[in-house]
């Protein structure tokens, strides 16, 4: 019974291994022609991160992101469907077929671009920062060493404050547990993109918050497509939306649409990608 | 031994991309692992011990003369029953949790309740799986004979003396394959304890999977491995008891 409970076991994590084998070194462009076929487009995005993805009080998912895949879909000339991605499972939602597309405020890391196909140029940028009671006073990152921190499963800087100051990471799935533990004192601050937090303190919620720190780890966002579709007609395409959006302005008209602070990044990118022709 | 183990594993992350076992050769992330699991093995044996000694009180409580205690163990089962563990959880934790008396911090902000969030993944998972116990346990009492119960009382026991000493050792008997099913589920259910940010195995695994995102596949073998241990000894554990109670001629 040992025996064949271990051949089994053997044999599965062979198959298993076959199957990752190379990645298609041509274009076949199957997701892409799937979208054109279906006439629609299946992106996933945040449902819980205003106000680049959030829900809207009819339940319908709305923001600055969703802007932007309406965007893409209508260049596409297909109708847009959202799936709402956590941080913890969205690069599987992509790489299972459940979405064709992610849009769903992930940052740009290495290690990621090995799993999906993360397109240039990044829409976005923002960098890590806590969110803590004006009570406390922090002053520098230092003061949170030992300390309890909320934060989200998924993020990847809970794995950096942890090492560079020995921040104690309490991370919850979603941000509403989180930032609820927060208001309930379960820890002293909350630790997410500065993006965020900066629009939570402007919505008045958390009036006795502030954020005290200097951002870290600025870190620009990334959209992705299939890994195998990246350097083909999906990943080209979307890159050249993007960049289109960059140059025209359109983001930044997305930004003050959506209230949110107005960052350098995509005036500096706007600039970069400047039409020389352009008046 | 032990270097070729590490070197085994660190070559195979390298020639397979998504095969990447991180945890057998980065001894950070083995702590995490370890961590973990230390804290799923105390959830659920604190979780099995508290559930078992529910069932056992409710299911007494059942039978009592009192028309009131009748109706509060009826409730209780009710509510545990036909609510989501997940959603007693976090009730549990961020409802509950705030009336329950909380000391302040040396930073005089953060309120540490006396209650952690493991104490209340024990407690909410043990009244979840204790109130499925209080009902395996009915069905092993009524299928102690009303005369075996007549007969002790007519030797001189209590009603406390006939339900300790002849009426739980024969419906323990009865309800033991039904018990087991439900610990192995209540086993099974600690991983929802990340709900409320409880460090248990899948905190931990989803933890490196993040940070690590080569290293899922590897990581969710880790759990499925480890959970199929960790049932299997309680199994095994119940099948060794139920034959070692075991009354030739009863039950059989």
């Amino acid at each position: 019974m040992k025996r064949r409970l271990l051949a089994m076991s053997t044999a599965l994590a062979a198959t298993m291994l076959s199957s990752t084998a190379a990645y298609a070194a041509e274009c076949t462009n199957d997701v892409w022609k799937r979208v054109m076929e279906r006439g629609k487009v299946v992106v996933g995005v945040k449902a819980d991160y205003k106000p680049w993805g959030y829900r809207d009080t009819d339940g319908s998912i709305i923001g600055m992101e969703i802007d932007f895949a309406q965007a893409a879909a209508d260049a596409m000339g297909v109708e847009l469907e959202t799936v709402a991605v956590q941080s913890s499972n969205r690069m599987q939602f992509l790489e299972q077929g459940k979405i064709d597309m992610m849009i769903a405020t992930m940052s740009d890391r290495a290690d990621r671009r090995e799993i999906v196909g993360i397109v240039q140029p990044n829409y976005y940028t923002s960098g890590t920062n806590i969110m803590a009671p004006k009570a406390l006073g922090f002053s520098e990152w230092e003061d949170l060493r030992g300390k309890p921190v909320c934060g989200k499963q998924g993020a990847f800087y809970n794995q950096v404050v942890t090492e560079r100051y020995g921040v104690e990471v309490v991370a919850f799935t979603g941000n509403a547990e989180a930032k609820q533990a927060l208001r309930d004192k379960k820890c002293v601050a909350w630790v997410y993109d500065d993006s965020s937090i900066g629009s939570d303190l402007s919505s008045g919620e958390f009036e006795d918050f502030e954020m005290p720190l200097a951002s870290e780890d600025d870190n620009p966002w990334g959209m992705a497509v299939p890994l195998a579709e990246r350097d083909c007609v999906f990943g080209n395409f979307m890159s050249g939306l993007t960049f289109n959006m960059h140059q025209s302005g359109k983001l930044i008209e997305l930004e003050e649409k959506w209230g949110i602070q107005a960052t350098k990044y995509l005036a500096d990118k706007k600039d970069q990608y400047g039409d020389w022709l352009a008046e | 031994m032990l270097e070729l183990f590490t070197e085994f594993f660190r070559q195979l992350a390298e020639d397979h991309p998504r095969w990447n076992f991180i945890f057998f050769y980065e001894p950070r992330q083995w702590e995490r692992i370890v961590k973990g699991f230390k804290y799923t093995l105390w959830l659920s044996v604190a979780c099995v011990i508290f559930s078992v000694i529910i069932g056992v009180v409710g299911a007494w409580l059942q039978n009592s003369p009192s028309k009131f205690l009748r109706r509060c163990v009826q409730g209780y089962i009710q509510f545990f029953r036909n609510t989501p563990p997940f959603v007693q959880l976090l009730f549990f934790y961020f409802a509950l949790g705030q009336f329950t008396p909380a000391v302040t911090g040396p930073d005089g902000w953060t309120e540490i309740p006396i209650i952690s969030n493991v104490g209340w993944a024990i407690i909410s998972l043990s009244f979840f799986a204790g109130a499925f116990n209080v009902e395996i346990f009915r069905s092993g009492i009524e299928a102690v004979p009303e005369s075996t119960q007549e007969a002790a009382s007519s030797l001189g026991f209590s009603r406390f003396q006939t339900y300790t000493e002849v009426v739980m050792p024969l419906a323990f008997r009865v309800s033991l394959p039904a018990l087991n099913n439900n610990l192995v589920n209540l086993v099974k259910t600690t991983t929802q304890a990340i709900g409320i940010a409880v460090p248990e195995l899948l905190y931990q695994c989803v933890t490196i999977w993040n940070d690590f995102p080569s290293a899922m596949y590897p990581t969710m073998l880790l759990l499925f491995v480890t959970f199929i241990a960790l049932v299997g000894v309680l199994v095994f554990g119940m099948h060794r008891w139920e034959r070692a109670m075991k009354i030739p001629g009863y039950g059989h």
